[in-house]
C-alpha cells in the first residue's frame, strides 16, 4: 500500500467514528444561533432585493416641463391622434415636435411657469423638448403602431394606460444599468402586473400574441412546418409562431 | 455570541436563500443583458420623419441624380434618384458614401490661414472677414503692380456658374490664366474642334449602340459616366449587343466583355488605323457618308492603306491579324457600331492621334451623331449662362492680351484649350515667378496631377496659394489660405453637362442640410470679394449673392430644376449629318489624321530608353479606388481587395513569369523604381498582364484628409511623369519606364 492510500484509509476511519452529542457544533453547541443566523441572512438579503435594490436601480428624473394631458385632450378633437399623429407614410410620429405645440403655444398662454419655459425655452429658440419617454424601447426593438393601432384597432390605453386622463407627468425613473424607463420592467419590482400597461416587457407583447396566434390557429388549420412543429415538440407551451411571431420580427 | 465559521456560512446560506427570492438577480440579469445588447456608445439613429430631397452629386464628373433620405432635418442615406436620364436610380460605391465625407472628420471648418510652414499642418483660425481681406489685399498689390496676369486658378470644371464666376473674376481682374484639370474632355473637346469644327462636348448613345469597341476605356472602371456605363453594360448583356475591350490589362472591363484582346500600351492608334484598313480595303465604310460628309478622305485613305495592313500592325502591336480583319469586320458590320476611347476613367488627355484615329473609325461606319453612335452635343445649346460682358479697365485690357502660361491658345497649341502639364512645367522653367498668386477650386492638383515631384516644386514657387476645398486635401494642405467651401450636400450648384451623356442636361446640387460648420459658398466669397475690391471687377458682377446669380442665370428653368434636381433638353434629336459639320468645308475633315503616318509612328508617352529600366508601369483606375479631387471614404476603403492594399501596403500587378525572373512571389515586398522616383510596394501575380508590364492602382496614398483615408498605399502620381502629345500640348503619357527592386 503506497503512503497516500493509507492516509486515505486514516481519514475515512476517524470520519466513521460516531459522533458524541454536543461535539457536532464547536463552541456554544447549540443549532439556535445558526438558524437565527440564517434568518438573519434571509431577512437582509429580502431587504435588500425588495426595497433597497430598486430604490437604487433607478435614478429620478424630472420631465423638462410639465404636461398636463386630459386638458389638452379636452382642447383637441381627435383625442390622442392629434398629437400622437400618423405621418402620412404610415409611420408613427411618436412625442410631438415643436412644430405641433408652436400652433397654439406661440405665445406665453396663462400664467404657469411651465408654460413659460415651453415658449422662451424652447419654441422661441426652436429647441426641440428634451421630453424624457416612459415607453421608449431598446434599439433593436421594431414596433409598428400602424399594424397595431389601424390594423388590429388596439386603442392607445391597451398598452400605455389612461395617459391621456392624467394631469400632470410623474417622476421619471431610469434605470441605471439598462438607461430605459422603470415602466417598461413595470413599477412593482417582482415583475407582476395589475393591468395590461403596466409592463412593455417581450413577455407582454408575447402573452397578447400567443393569444392571437393560437386563436388563428384553431380557425385555419395550418400546414405543418416541420421546425415550428419540432419546436412546438421541444417547447409544448412557446405556442405554434406562425411566421408574424419569428423573432425577426420584432428584434432587428 | 462568537461568530465561527458555521455560523457565517448559514448566514452566507440564508442571504443567499433571501436574494433568490427577491427579484435583484432576475432584475439585474435582465437589465445587463439589455445593457450589452444596447451599449450606451453605439450610436443609435435618431427617430423622425423620412423625407426624400433630390439633388446631385458632385462627387465626380457623373452627374447623377442623388435622392437623399432625411431623418427630420437629417441626411441618413444617399440613394440614385429614380427616373433621372443618367443613372435612373443606380448610385456607385462612392456616392453611396457621401455622407462620411459630409459628416467625417477631414472637412475644414472654417477659413483658416497657414502658420507653420506649408504642409506642417499648422493651422490658424481666422475670421471671414480677415479672410477675404487677406486676399483682397494681395489682389490689390498685384494688380497695383502691373501683374494681374501672375494671379492663376485651376479649377476642377470650367463649366456652370462657379467656375465660370471665377473665370468672370479673373477676366475682369486682369488674367488668361484659369485652368481645368486633365481629362478626356480636352481630348474629345480638340477632336470635334478639327474634325467637326465645332465647339462641342462628346456624347455617346451608349444605350442604343450593339457593339462597343473600347480601346482601354474602363466601362466598368469609371469611364464617362460610371453609374450610367454600368447600366449600359447591363442592357447590352440583354439585348445581345458586344463588347470588346482593348486593354493591357485583364481590367474588370476586359473580363466582362465578350472579347479581350491585350495590348500593349500605346498602341492603340495603330490597331485602330489596322482596322480602318480592312475597313475601307474590304468597302465596309458608310458609302453615304464618307461621299456626303467626308472632307480629305482620300489622302487619309492612301495613307492608311499604304501603311496601315494588318500585316504590319500585327508587326507592331503583336496582334494577330486575323484578329484585326475579324475584328474590322464585325466592328463594320454591326447595325449600330460605337468605339470609344481614354484609357480607364479617362482621367488623362491621352495622345490626340489615338482619339482622332478611333473619331475615324466612328466616321467610316457612319457612327456619328447617329442612333448609337457619337455625338457632338453642342455647347451652344446647353449654355444657359448668357452674362453681358465684362467690362474690362484698362489693367484687365493689357492683361487679356497676353498669352496663358500654359501656351493653350497659342501659336504652338491653336486649338487647345487647357494645359495643365505645361503650366506646372512651365512655372518650373521659368526664371520668373510666372504665378504669384494661385487659387484652386474644385480640384486637387497636388495629389491627381501626375508627377507629383515637379508639382511640389511648382507649388513651392508659387508665393500665394488659395484653397477653396471643403475638405483638407493635399492642396489644401500646401496652402496658404482655405476657404472652405460648404460641402456638396449643403450648397447650391449647377452641374450641366454630364461627362460622355448625349443631350444637354444641367443638375442642381441642392442644399439637403444646413451648413455645419463656419464654411462659406465659393460662389460667395467670389462675389464679396469682387465688392471688397469695387470699380470695374465690381462692376462685372452686380448680384447680391451667389443664390441670386444662380437663380437669374437659370431662368425659367430654376423651378424645374429645384424640383426634381435635374433638367434636361426633351427636344434634343439625334443631331444627324446635315449641317451638322462647322468645318470650312462643312464636311467631317480627315486632314489632321493624315499627321500620324506609321513610318514617324512612336509609342507616346513613355519616358527613358535606358537599359536599366526594362519594365512599364501603367497605372490602373477602379470604381473602388476614388482619384479625383476627393479620397476614398471608409465604406468605399472597405471594399478594396486586399491583392490591391492590405494594411498600409499596396500591391502592384505583375505576371507570374515576371516575378519568376525577379525572384519574387505573391505579396513580395519591392521597390518599384521610375526615371521620377520610387515606392516601396508588394507584388501581386496576375496571369491577366503583360510580362514587360507593372500596373498600379491609382487612387491610394493620400497624405491629407484625415486618419481614415490618408495613410492607405502610394500615390502613383509619384511615379509617373508627363509627355506632351506634340499636336495639342495634352498630356499623353499612360506609363513610364521603370524596374523593379526586391528587398
Ligand atoms: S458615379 Fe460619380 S456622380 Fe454618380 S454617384 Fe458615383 S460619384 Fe456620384
Amino acid at each position: 500500500m503506497s503512503q497516500s492510500e493509507d492516509k486515505v484509509s486514516e481519514n475515512s476511519a476517524e470520519k466513521k467514528q460516531p459522533r458524541q452529542p454536543g461535539e457536532n457544533e464547536q463552541g456554544n453547541g447549540s443549532s439556535g444561533p445558526i438558524l437565527l443566523l440564517f434568518i438573519v441572512g434571509l431577512v437582509i438579503s429580502l431587504i435588500i432585493g425588495w426595497v433597497i435594490f430598486p430604490k437604487l436601480l433607478y435614478s429620478q428624473k424630472k420631465q423638462p416641463i410639465d404636461f398636463n394631458h386630459e386638458l389638452h385632450n379636452q382642447e383637441v378633437d381627435e383625442g390622442c391622434i392629434s398629437c400622437h399623429f400618423f405621418r402620412e407614410d404610415g409611420s408613427f410620429a411618436g412625442v410631438p415636435k415643436n412644430e405641433q405645440c408652436a400652433g397654439c403655444h406661440e405665445e406665453v398662454l396663462g400664467e404657469s411657469t411651465d408654460e413659460a419655459i415651453l415658449v422662451e425655452e424652447y419654441i422661441a429658440k426652436d429647441k426641440e423638448i428634451p421630453w424624457l419617454i416612459y415607453s421608449k424601447q431598446p434599439d433593436c426593438v421594431f414596433f409598428s403602431h400602424a399594424a397595431h393601432v389601424k390594423m388590429a384597432e388596439m386603442g392607445c390605453k391597451t398598452c400605455h394606460g389612461p395617459i391621456g386622463k392624467s394631469t400632470s407627468l410623474k417622476m421619471y425613473e431610469e434605470n441605471r444599468i439598462s438607461g430605459y424607463s422603470r415602466d417598461i420592467w413595470g413599477k412593482n419590482i417582482s415583475g407582476i402586473k395589475k393591468n395590461e400597461w403596466d409592463r412593455m416587457k417581450m413577455n407582454d407583447c408575447a402573452a397578447c400574441h400567443k393569444e392571437a396566434a393560437s386563436a388563428k390557429a384553431s380557425a385555419s388549420k395550418r400546414s405543418p412546418q416541420l421546425f415550428f412543429d419540432l419546436l412546438a415538440m421541444v417547447f409544448p407551451d412557446a405556442g405554434k409562431p406562425q411566421k408574424t411571431e419569428a423573432c425577426f420580427v420584432c428584434h432587428k | 455570541m462568537k461568530i465561527d465559521r458555521r455560523s457565517f456560512l448559514s448566514f452566507i446560506i440564508g442571504g443567499a436563500a433571501g436574494t433568490t427570492l427577491s427579484p435583484l438577480p432576475w432584475k439585474l440579469m435582465d437589465d445587463m443583458s439589455i445593457w450589452t445588447q444596447m451599449w450606451p456608445w453605439t450610436p443609435v439613429p435618431e427617430n423622425g420623419e423620412v423625407s426624400y430631397a433630390n439633388s446631385t452629386c458632385t462627387l465626380c464628373p457623373g452627374g447623377c441624380g442623388i435622392s437623399v433620405r432625411l431623418i427630420d432635418d437629417r441626411p441618413v442615406k444617399i440613394e440614385g434618384t429614380e427616373g433621372h436620364p443618367v443613372n435612373d436610380g443606380g448610385l456607385c460605391v462612392m456616392g453611396l458614401s457621401g455622407l462620411q465625407l459630409l459628416y467625417g472628420q477631414s472637412r475644414v471648418k472654417g477659413p483658416m490661414k497657414r502658420v507653420g510652414k506649408r504642409g506642417e499642418k499648422n493651422w490658424e483660425q481666422i475670421s471671414w472677414d480677415e479672410a477675404i481681406s487677406m486676399v483682397a489685399e494681395k489682389l490689390d498689390e498685384l494688380r497695383s503692380d502691373g501683374e494681374s496676369h501672375t494671379l492663376s486658378c485651376i479649377s476642377g470644371s470650367d463649366q456652370g456658374t462657379v467656375p465660370e464666376l471665377f473665370k468672370r473674376f479673373l477676366d475682369a481682374y486682369g488674367s488668361v490664366n484659369f485652368t481645368r484639370m486633365p481629362s478626356i474632355d480636352d481630348s474629345y473637346e480638340l477632336v470635334l474642334k478639327l474634325m467637326h469644327g465645332v465647339e462641342a462636348s462628346a456624347g455617346f448613345d451608349v444605350e442604343n449602340t450593339d457593339f462597343l469597341l473600347s480601346f482601354s476605356s474602363g466601362i466598368l472602371e469609371g469611364w464617362g459616366s460610371p453609374v450610367r456605363m454600368f447600366s449600359a453594360n447591363g442592357s447590352w448583356k440583354k439585348s445581345g449587343g458586344k463588347v470588346v475591350q482593348i486593354d493591357s490589362r485583364l481590367s474588370n472591363t476586359a473580363a466582362k466583355a465578350d472579347h479581350w484582346i491585350p495590348i500593349n500600351p500605346g498602341n492603340e492608334v495603330v490597331l485602330a488605323l489596322g482596322l480602318a484598313h480592312v475597313i475601307i480595303k474590304d468597302s465596309l465604310y458608310n458609302k453615304e457618308f464618307i461621299t456626303n460628309y467626308s472632307y480629305n478622305f482620300e489622302n487619309w485613305k492612301r495613307v492608311v492603306l499604304n501603311e496601315y495592313s494588318p500585316e504590319s500592325v500585327e508587326k507592331v502591336t503583336g496582334i494577330n491579324k486575323t484578329i484585326i480583319r475579324a475584328l474590322a469586320k464585325d466592328f463594320a458590320g454591326a447595325k449600330k457600331p460605337l468605339a470609344i476611347c481614354g484609357k480607364g476613367q479617362g482621367k488623362n488627355p491621352g495622345s490626340t492621334s489615338e482619339f482622332m484615329a478611333v473619331h475615324a473609325l466612328n466616321a467610316l461606319v457612319g457612327s456619328i451623331n447617329t442612333d448609337g453612335g457619337v455625338w457632338a452635343v453642342d455647347n451652344d445649346k446647353q449654355n444657359y449662362i448668357q452674362w453681358p460682358d465684362v467690362k474690362k479697365d484698362s489693367v484687365a485690357e493689357s492683361g487679356a492680351q497676353r498669352d496663358r502660361i500654359d501656351g493653350a491658345g497659342t501659336e504652338n497649341y491653336p486649338y487647345t484649350r487647357y494645359l495643365p502639364n505645361r503650366f506646372i512645367e512651365n512655372i518650373n522653367s521659368s526664371n520668373e515667378s510666372l504665378v504669384k498668386l494661385l487659387f484652386v477650386h474644385g480640384a486637387n492638383p497636388y495629389y491627381t496631377l501626375p508627377d507629383t515631384h515637379n508639382v511640389r516644386k511648382a507649388f513651392e514657387k508659387i508665393p500665394f496659394i488659395v484653397s477653396f476645398s471643403s475638405y483638407m486635401d493635399e492642396t489644401a494642405l500646401n496652402a496658404d489660405l482655405i476657404l472652405p467651401n460648404h460641402a456638396y450636400l449643403e450648397r447650391y450648384e449647377d452641374v450641366p453637362r454630364t461627362r460622355s451623356f448625349n443631350r444637354p442636361i444641367i443638375g442642381l446640387s441642392k442644399p439637403i442640410i444646413e451648413p455645419q460648420y463656419n464654411t462659406r459658398h465659393s460662389g460667395d466669397v467670389i462675389i464679396t470679394k469682387e465688392k471688397k475690391m469695387g470699380g470695374s471687377i465690381a462692376a462685372a458682377l452686380s448680384w447680391e449673392n451667389y443664390e441670386q446669380c444662380l437663380q437669374e442665370t437659370l431662368g425659367d428653368k430654376w423651378e424645374t430644376l429645384n424640383e426634381n434636381g435635374f433638367w434636361v433638353d426633351e427636344t434634343f434629336k439625334v443631331p444627324g449629318w446635315k449641317n451638322a459639320f462647322k468645318t470650312p468645308t462643312l464636311k467631317c475633315d480627315f486632314s489632321y489624321n493624315e499627321l500620324f503616318s506609321l513610318p514617324h509612328f512612336c509609342i507616346l508617352g513613355i519616358k527613358g530608353d535606358d537599359p536599366s529600366y526594362p519594365l512599364a508601369l501603367i497605372p490602373y483606375d477602379s470604381m473602388r479606388l476614388a482619384n479625383g479631387f476627393i479620397g476614398d471614404p471608409p465604406f468605399v476603403i472597405k471594399t478594396v481587395e486586399d491583392t490591391v492594399l492590405k494594411g498600409k501596403d499596396m500591391f502592384v500587378d505583375i505576371n507570374p513569369d515576371t516575378a519568376k525572373k525577379y525572384g519574387l512571389v505573391e505579396g513580395s515586398k519591392v521597390i518599384l523604381k521610375t526615371p521620377n522616383g520610387e515606392l516601396k510596394v508588394r507584388v501581386h501575380l496576375f496571369e491577366g498582364i503583360f510580362q514587360n508590364l507593372v500596373a498600379a492602382p491609382r487612387g491610394l496614398g493620400h497624405t491629407g484628409y484625415d486618419k481614415y483615408i490618408s495613410g492607405k498605399g502610394a500615390n502613383v502620381n509619384e511615379l509617373i511623369g508627363t509627355f506632351e502629345d506634340p499636336a495639342s500640348g495634352h498630356d499623353a503619357a499612360w506609363g513610364i519606364a521603370a524596374q523593379l527592386i526586391k528587398v
